[in-house]
């Protein structure tokens, strides 16, 4: 029985992800927010072109003033346009939240799911490294990777990326240890198929739902992240800009100028929003589950 | 599908036994490389706008050991380390580090417990209530709310409450972490992204199994759907969230220096931060000390409590 | 959804519950003053701090000799009762007060300061402000070992009563030092009983062992919440103390501490949040505090790195600079553009050399310097250490320098430390920096570019600057003094080593009901007038 439900997994591996697309188009909330994305990315990476102002272009004269018709979200206090400015930051925050998450979602997704699924000792060194990586003073590594390797925004990816991707391993990996008990799993055991197989047909694609929420969640975080960074030197220098920046300055003035804060977290939220429901389309789209029905 | 009691206890007790050993190597490794890592960082604990002279420098050197060939500095760490001597503290020597920790720790454990109680609450009761009632207002109510929570980062939350809770309607202090009201914003500020984080996982872990056959069963045999759910989907949906909730605990438990800078609390979180801005090398690794010695403690946790969730992992442990 | 909202009625009716139990202070006619204070105190052993938090919270425990009437600045009796000054302005002789007491109600001798300074001076101690002291007699060589016989040093007890000190060289400045925490004396027995006179960190300091010869003295010292200090009946002068108790609060969040006096928490603030003083100004101007403070801001060059080794670049990238602008609308605070180095109407030095701002001759240079129009200038890099008030004045010049000069320059921000590590190994471009004065005298500040001197920082050597300066110190006429001063402060501002940018404001919150604050250049405090009034209800 349980070789029978495997060799049929086996045989209708290659459709799987044709099937997802066919079935995630007929998500309409899924839809509606792969076109949302799509509009964020426009309006990120066209939308400059279309604004009268540049990201740096001040008018210290104006300082701080509220949404108007010659600035439609306002000013912040050096009299920059804050539209313009949202649109610029969401070049870096896009790249970086997509980019950084990868990053993590590629490593833990195999860290996470080697070592469940090989298990005992190895299972057990993997996990004590991560559990040192923890613990390990991240500002101190972000202060020395500057020093040794200067601004480098792909150094922001690699250190955003190197936290990250802790916690997914974690998840995976007990994901892994369930999912191998399975029958399904122990039946490829049984048949002798190769790990690297096992692990990328069967573990990943039925671990996959966990693997989804969370890479939609550390999306948010990296972004957020980025600020941080940012704030000791590594990753987008000033007057460059990004949401996470944006929203950390706005803070500071949330009560004289509540726009500076009100837009970039609406636009940060909106777009979280929109992943969210097209995460939970493509883990509806992709669980290997509702062929069965 | 459970094993024989008598078995699972045995591999259990070896199986912790062994990862309480394991907390040595790791330990040293964690030691080692941050003690290495904080002198390869440039700037000393005595750089200042204020230039210190030459010979001052020495001096401060010298009284701190920090002249000595970095072997000999970390074979004394080290054999520090293993008496419970932590060192002193180069930017505040007023205390030892180990002083330092032991006054800021129970302010951190509590913030955290609290915390961890809100996350807990509000995540866990918020992704049942979604998952029981997929895409539905009951489903889409709470994870929007979830979704804002993790949007919204605490250094945006926590000045927020504080504009509503102390400002605007009067209701509880600013800042102070001493009468019972003080405790109630930064709790709730420390433990609500957490709390849409898990909200999120239960959610997600719960759909997984409520689609899973051995549920379909139970339904089929009429259990209620509260049943079901207590019973059954819980077991094996918290999955995510345990695995989650191992670091993230220790992340709430250890102080959040965000938390602790705007509600003025005196807790542990500003010390990792502070600590690393000032280079104040024992202080840095007394404090990495703790949150690693927590991170593993509270992994082993998480992982127990997986494996007594999930008979099937117990087994093979 | 509806255990949610059982929850969140639950939670409000707690919140509400508690609110109106809990708060409410007992009013038990005490007067007590709760002041915001920055930054943790490193220590309350007055040798071994470095910061202005720790000036503030020393000062209400300690007393130096001499303190100063914060209102004309000048030299009144502290710990001593008077004092007289030979000739040559090199020996100092003090009469203490006549019941100068410790908190522990020993009497304050001149032993006692001896014990201080030889503590401050002994090298093992390795106290980082012992330079303050090196003014006296053979004090440097002391402190950096080279002298081992204390003896030597200028330091001698007469009698109990009364102390003589003599000096290496004239030091118009030497009273005023004497409320800096480097100068404090410091209780031999206290301190030696938890430890030997260079142990660093010793239990002495904690609540109930520390001993003071303040106005005040310690009760209670949580650190990170809350440092106490009450009224010292020992102190010489108790009878005029007005305060019952203050507590200092180490607030590092502006934002909080703003709120927190707000939320009548706090009486009096360290500092008040940049774009919360616009809508001060508007609604609650009387709560608002701007006073002129000794601090400089301005732009370092690095001498040593292409285009800066030229001093017509930077004479062109000082000229450009628009500091009218800067001061109104970006720094807002009453900030005074600074045109010079040394803030103006230092113990009366003002510097008759200024730079203007010439955008037409800026130009010029740069063009002279084979620049024009920025063409050929490689991109320029301005260093600054991660601060959310650095980035704005960063991005304003940036814009300015861009606009004007068509130069290209970036901008780059780094932690702290390495920033300073940066400036020292000399490696950046343009770095902004700032120097806030220890006491009130020109020399405080022009004597950072000396040639070598660590707080130089960029590459600046000049003999004629270096040899105005030692003849201002050895200089007992004050006149001929500042005219030492006024010829190094021009050589420094033609070299063009620094863009001056702004002088520093003292900006702070306070409570009405809190009097006889005096506002000074150094941002000092005299806890011993200040009053509390409750209006009348």
């Amino acid at each position: 029985m349980s070789e029978a439900i495997a060799l049929q997994e086996y045989e209708k591996g290659t459709s799987l992800w044709a099937d997802a697309w066919h079935r995630l188009q007929k998500n309409r909330l899924a839809v509606i927010s792969a076109a949302g994305i799509l509009c964020i990315v426009c309006f990120a990476v066209i939308g400059p072109w279309f604004t009268a102002y540049d990201y740096d272009q001040q008018d210290t004269a104006l300082g701080a003033s509220a949404p108007s018709a010659a600035h439609w979200l306002g000013t912040d206090p050096l009299g920059r346009d804050l539209l313009t400015r949202v649109m610029y930051g969401g070049r870096v925050s896009l790249l970086v939240g997509l980019c950084a998450t990868t990053v993590s979602l590629l490593i833990g997704v195999l860290y996470g799911a080697i070592s469940g699924f090989i298990g005992g000792r190895v299972d057990h060194f993997l996990m004590r490294v991560v559990d040192v990586l923890y613990a390990l003073p991240f500002t101190i590594f972000v202060i020395i990777l500057m020093v040794f390797f200067g601004r480098n925004f792909i150094l922001l990816f690699f250190a955003i990326g190197a936290v990250e991707w802790l916690t997914m391993a974690r998840i995976v990996r007990s994901q892994v240890l369930s999912l191998r008990e399975k029958e399904f799993v122990e039946a490829t055991t049984v048949l002798g198929l190769p790990h690297h197989h096992v692990i990328l047909r069967h573990i990943i694609p039925n671990a996959l739902g966990p693997i989804i929420v969370y890479a939609t969640l550390t999306i948010p975080q990296v972004m957020l992240l980025e600020a941080f960074l940012s704030f000791l030197g590594l990753g987008v220098q000033p007057p460059m800009s990004s949401w996470g920046i944006l929203i950390k300055e706005g803070v500071e003035t949330m009560e004289e100028y509540p726009w500076l804060l009100l837009f970039p977290s609406i636009t940060l939220t909106g777009t979280l929003f929109a992943l969210n429901f097209l995460g939970d389309g493509l883990r509806d789209a992709l669980d290997p589950r509702v062929s069965k029905d | 599908m459970w094993s024989p009691r008598r078995d699972r206890g045995h591999g259990m007790t070896r199986y912790i036994l062994t990862r309480i050993l394991a907390f040595i190597p790791v330990l040293l490794a964690v030691i080692t490389i941050t003690f290495f890592l904080v002198r390869v960082a440039p700037g000393g604990p005595f750089d200042s706008e204020r230039a210190v002279t030459e010979t001052t420098k020495k001096m401060l050197e010298e009284a701190y050991n920090l002249d000595a060939p970095l072997y000999v500095q970390y074979w004394d760490y080290l054999s520090g380390v293993v008496q419970g001597d932590l060192g002193p503290s180069f930017r505040k020597p007023s205390r030892t580090v180990r002083e330092w920790i032991e006054l800021r720790i129970p302010v951190s454990l509590e913030l955290g417990a609290y915390a961890i109680v809100v996350a807990l609450f509000l995540g866990l009761g918020a992704g049942i209530l979604a998952a029981t009632k997929p895409n539905s207002l009951r489903d889409y109510a709470p994870m929007s709310l979830a979704m804002v929570g993790i949007c919204v980062p605490n250094f945006v939350l926590g000045p927020l409450l504080v504009l509503v809770f102390s400002l605007w309607l009067g209701w509880l202090p600013v800042s102070g972490w001493q009468d019972p009201v003080d405790k109630i914003l930064p709790s709730l500020t420390l433990g609500a992204m957490y709390s849409a984080y898990i909200a999120r996982l239960t959610r997600g872990g719960m759909l997984e199994v409520l689609s899973q056959d051995f549920i379909r069963t139970a339904r089929a045999k009429g259990l209620s759907e509260g049943a079901i759910v207590v019973k059954h989907a819980l077991r094996g949906g918290v999955q995510p969230v345990v695995a989650y909730l191992g670091p993230a605990a220790a992340g709430m438990l250890t102080g959040s220096f965000v938390v602790e800078t705007i509600f003025q609390i005196p807790g542990l979180g500003r010390e990792f931060v502070e600590s690393a801005f000032n280079r104040d090398y024992t202080m840095i690794i007394g404090t990495v000390l703790v949150y690693a010695s927590l991170v593993m403690v509270l992994n082993l946790v998480a992982d127990i409590v997986h494996a007594w969730l999930d008979p099937r992992v117990r087994r093979r442990a | 959804m509806n255990r949610l909202l059982v929850f969140a009625l639950a939670l409000a009716g707690c919140v509400a519950l508690a609110a109106g139990c809990g708060g409410g202070a007992t009013d038990d006619g005490k007067k007590v003053l709760r002041v915001g204070n920055r930054s943790e105190v490193q220590d309350l052993d007055p040798h071994l701090c470095t910061g202005v938090a720790e000036q503030r919270a020393l000062a209400s425990i300690f007393q130096g000799l001499a303190d100063l009437d914060l209102a004309t600045m000048k030299p009144i009796p502290g710990a001593a009762a008077s004092w007289t000054i030979s000739e040559d302005g090199l020996v100092y002789t003090f009469a203490l007060q006549p019941n100068g007491k410790w908190s522990n109600g020993d009497p304050v001798v001149a032993g006692d300061f001896l014990y201080a300074y030889k503590r401050m001076l002994t090298p093992a101690l390795g106290s980082e402000y012992a330079y303050m002291l090196h003014c006296l007699k053979n004090a440097k060589a002391y402190n950096e070992g080279t002298l081992t016989d204390f003896g030597q040093v200028g330091v001698k007890v007469v009698d109990d009563a009364t102390l003589e000190l003599t000096l290496e060289a004239p030091t118009p400045y030497f009273l005023s030092m004497q409320i800096h925490y480097s100068w404090f004396p410091v209780p031999q027995k206290a301190i030696e009983a938890f430890g030997e006179m260079t142990t660093r960190g010793s239990e002495w300091t904690r609540p109930g062992n520390h001993v003071g010869n303040g106005p005040f003295k310690l009760k209670d010292w949580r650190p990170d919440e809350v440092l106490a200090v009450e009224r010292n009946p020992n102190y010489w002068n108790a009878g005029s103390v007005k305060l019952d108790e203050v507590q200092f609060y180490p607030i590092s969040n502006e934002q909080t501490e703003e709120r927190m006096f707000r939320n009548g928490e706090l009486d009096l603030t360290y500092t008040v949040p940049m774009f919360k003083i616009e809508s001060y100004r508007k609604e609650h101007p009387e709560l608002l505090q701007i006073h002129p403070y000794l601090g400089s801001y301005f732009y370092r060059f690095n001498l040593t790195r292409k285009p800066f080794d030229d001093v017509r670049v930077r004479q062109a990238f000082s000229l450009a600079l628009n500091r009218e602008e800067i001061a109104a609308n970006v720094c807002k605070a009453g900030e005074q553009p600074a045109h010079f180095f040394t803030p103006p109407n230092t113990a009366g030095y003002t510097s008759q050399h200024q730079v203007e701002t010439n955008i037409e001759k800026a130009k010029a240079l740069l063009a002279e310097a084979g620049y024009p129009n920025g063409q050929g200038l490689p991109p320029v890099e301005i260093l600054y250490n991660s601060s959310e008030t650095d980035k704005i004045f960063a991005e304003t010049v940036q814009n300015m320098w861009q606009g004007s000069l068509g130069a290209t320059i970036t901008l780059r921000n780094q932690d702290y430390k390495i920033y300073l590590d940066s400036m020292t190994g000399l490696n950046y471009d343009i770095a902004r920096s700032m120097w806030i004065g220890d006491v009130v005298d020109p020399v405080n500040f022009l004597e950072c570019f000396l040639t070598g001197g660590g707080n130089n920082r960029t590459g600046f050597a000049s003999p004629e600057f270096d040899a105005a300066i030692r003849a201002a110190y050895a200089e007992p006429d004050v006149a001929k003094r500042e005219a030492h001063l006024q010829s190094a402060e021009k050589i420094l501002l033609e070299n063009a080593v620094i863009a001056p940018v702004f002088f520093y404001t003292q900006k702070f919150l306070q409570d009405p009901k809190v009097k006889n604050v005096v506002p000074n250049l150094l941002g000092q405090y005299a806890w011993q007038d200040i009053d509390i009034v409750e209006p009348a209800a």
